[in-house]
């Protein structure tokens, strides 16, 4: 298992320098140099941009340059805000929670509905049930959720009035962030109402984001365990005469659990790229909408730093989905 | 059925199958008519090329002619609607069916674009990988494994943020993040290929390595190449609507259905119809592609098949 876990680190290294180059890079291949970008539209004189591009080393070997920001990168310092002048990774790290919390509910959701859904479609295939839930699942696979989000904003918020359209929770409640996680800490505070309006704030994002994991989970549940329902050892708990209880739930649902694992591992770049527009959409202040707001002011050093942050967290969840998977399933860790 | 049996007959009939053209497209339309769905989908699909091909003849009005009477006009069904706009206006006095007709086109456009890029750059990259192994595979691996560690749209948005934002710069970027499926599936394929007795045959006749690549190995390579086309082709449509939702895309007035969204935006809760229709659109445009692309990869690739 340790020398399973050490190639899969060695594989990710290089991969992981890969990510630092191209966000290095990034910011080089933009029209103008970095301190005329940072100059914005105002500009300035020949004496000052010189002194500081020598001031940033800007005027160094590009190799120079690339090594001090990969020492920089390594010190945890992931570059400054044109804009707020704040560390990039202070930013980061305060809308994260938002975007972790949103995921998570997201997350939760696809689960909860899309396993027993592609379960029970399994089980009965052909069904009425079984065309039900495979209809959804590719028209939520093919849904724009933009759009989508869009909807339900109609439906929920302008007609029936059920949800507020934007935000993590009402204006009138004001505490302190203790874990960063809304639904938590409007809890902790003890405010009357104020975990309703969170939850009520969370409801409508979180379905929009989970639609395409929810999807894909039903979709690969069914087709695992359709396999693993034609398997011999299905037939033998069967032909024992187990209850068909025990033969789904125990010997089948097990075995077909590992790929439908790596799937929900493989979510989490869904996940990121679902917040994005979600995010925009409902005006949830996570990482999504900070990196589509970064772009449209120019703060490029903060969508540097972003990328790389964000690059890195879904190899580090890959990396977990991998040792994982591994642990599950020992025909992988020993094949490799 | 079991999934074993069912390849089993499947090969013993690719075994027996007559030669010709003819009898190998038959062969494959049995195998696709028999997923209700796909045909639906092809039969939708056929409609959208259709429409977008004869847009200037369908569309009654130009696509950003503008009315100035008759702004945010709904649809004809509706109180206050007429038949000279059929699907109502937009905000600017704009035929909304005129805008959708000609929007697909764009949709369309932009899938054969990024499909057609990003599968010639990564079957080239995935046979050169398969072929040559060693450090060329290695170099190249890598390369996809950087770009696939990125969130795609993600990545796809900062490449725009880099080139600029429109139509070209979002199909390139698109491409870009897209091709290492390509990379993957073909070096996965030709390697799969070349322990198999017909390449050591060529092989041994002397048969030249460019021939031996592009003519005797890829043809065997491409099932798995084109299901993943049709699938790409949709993501290409959904994640173009979605650079141009967020403006990064193709640029207004440009009738591209998520750049017609991103327009509608503020009008949600007055006028339905300009929020709702372009993203309909989209949806059943890609519902159609999927369902054909399911339905391609039960035909041609009964490996994959989900039953």
């Amino acid at each position: 298992m340790f020398s399973f876990i050490l190639k899969k680190i060695a594989v990710i290294l290089p991969t992981f320098l890969g990510v630092t180059l191209i966000a290095f890079t990034f910011i080089r291949l933009l029209p103008g140099d970095p301190v005329l970008l940072m100059a914005g539209e105002r500009g300035m004189s020949e004496e000052r941009h010189a002194a500081l591009m020598a001031e940033f080393g800007f005027d160094r070997p590009i190799l120079v340059q690339y090594g001090s920001y990969l020492k920089d990168l390594f010190g945890g310092d992931f570059g400054t805000s044109i804009i707020t002048k704040k560390p990039v990774f202070e930013e980061f790290m305060a809308l994260f929670p938002a975007t972790v919390e949103l995921s998570l509910c997201a997350i939760f959701l696809a689960v909860f509905i899309g396993l027993p859904a592609g379960m029970i479609a399994a089980v009965k295939r052909g069904s009425a049930f079984d065309h039900v839930v495979m209809t959804g699942a590719l028209t939520g696979y093919s849904m724009p959720i933009f759009w989508w989000g869009l909807l339900l904003i109609i439906m929920f918020s302008g007609i029936l009035g059920w949800t507020p359209v934007s935000g993590r929770i009402s204006l009138l409640y004001f505490f302190d962030s203790v874990t960063g996680f809304m639904l938590i800490d409007s809890l902790l505070s003890g405010e009357k109402g104020a975990f309703t309006s969170a939850l009520s704030h969370l409801i409508l994002p979180s379905i929009v984001l989970g639609t395409i994991p929810l999807a894909v989970i039903a979709r690969q549940t069914r087709s695992a365990m359709l396999e693993v329902l034609g398997e011999d050892y299905v037939r033998t708990a069967r032909a024992k005469g187990l209850s068909p209880k025990r033969v789904i739930g125990l010997h089948a649902l097990r075995n077909a659990m590992i790929p439908v694992i790596t799937v929900i591992g493989l979510q989490v770049g869904v996940l990121f790229a679902g917040a994005i527009l979600t995010e925009t959409i409902f005006s949830w202040p996570g990482i999504g909408k900070w990196m589509v707001d970064s772009i449209s002011r120019r703060d490029y050093p903060s969508v540097q730093g972003g990328l790389i942050l964000i690059a890195m967290i879904v190899m580090i969840v890959n990396l977990i989905v991998d040792l994982l998977y591994g642990l599950i399933n020992p025909r992988i860790r020993h094949t490799e | 059925m079991s999934e074993v049996a069912r390849v089993e007959e499947q090969q013993i009939v690719e075994d027996s199958r007559p030669a010709g053209r003819m009898a190998l497209l038959k062969e494959f339309w049995s195998y696709f008519s028999e997923n209700r769905g796909a045909v639906i989908g092809l039969v939708f699909f056929i409609g959208v090329v259709l429409v977008a091909v004869f847009a200037d003849f369908i569309a009654p009005h130009g696509p950003n002619e503008q009315y100035r009477d008759a702004f945010l006009q709904p649809p004809f069904w509706q109180e206050g609607g007429s038949i000279t706009f059929p699907l109502g206006t937009d905000a600017v006095g704009r035929d909304m069916f005129s805008r959708l007709v000609h929007g697909a086109r764009y949709s369309l456009f932009i899938g054969c674009v990024v499909v057609t890029g990003a599968l010639l750059v990564g079957v080239v990259l995935g046979l050169v990988a398969g072929f040559f192994r060693g450090r060329v595979d290695t170099l190249i691996m890598r390369l996809m494994d950087i770009i696939l560690s990125f969130p795609s749209l993600l990545l796809a948005l900062v490449l725009v943020a880099i080139l600029g934002p429109s139509l070209t710069n979002a199909m390139i970027a698109i491409a870009i993040v897209q091709q290492p499926h390509y990379v993957r599936l073909t070096r996965a394929a030709v390697i799969g290929e070349m322990s198999k007795d017909y390449v050591t045959a060529a092989r041994v006749i002397g048969v030249r390595r460019m021939r031996l690549m592009f003519i005797t190995v890829l043809p065997n390579c491409m099932a798995p190449l084109i299901v993943q086309a049709a699938l790409s082709f949709s993501t290409a449509i959904l994640d173009a609507a979605a650079l141009g939702f967020l403006g990064l895309g193709a640029q207004p007035p440009t009738p591209e259905w998520g750049t017609m969204l991103a327009e509608a935006r503020e009008f949600i809760l007055r006028a339905w119809w300009v929020v709702t229709l372009p993203g309909l659109a989209i949806l059943l445009t890609v519902l159609a592609i999927n369902l054909m692309g399911d339905g391609l990869r039960d035909a041609l690739d009964p490996k994959l098949k989900r039953s």
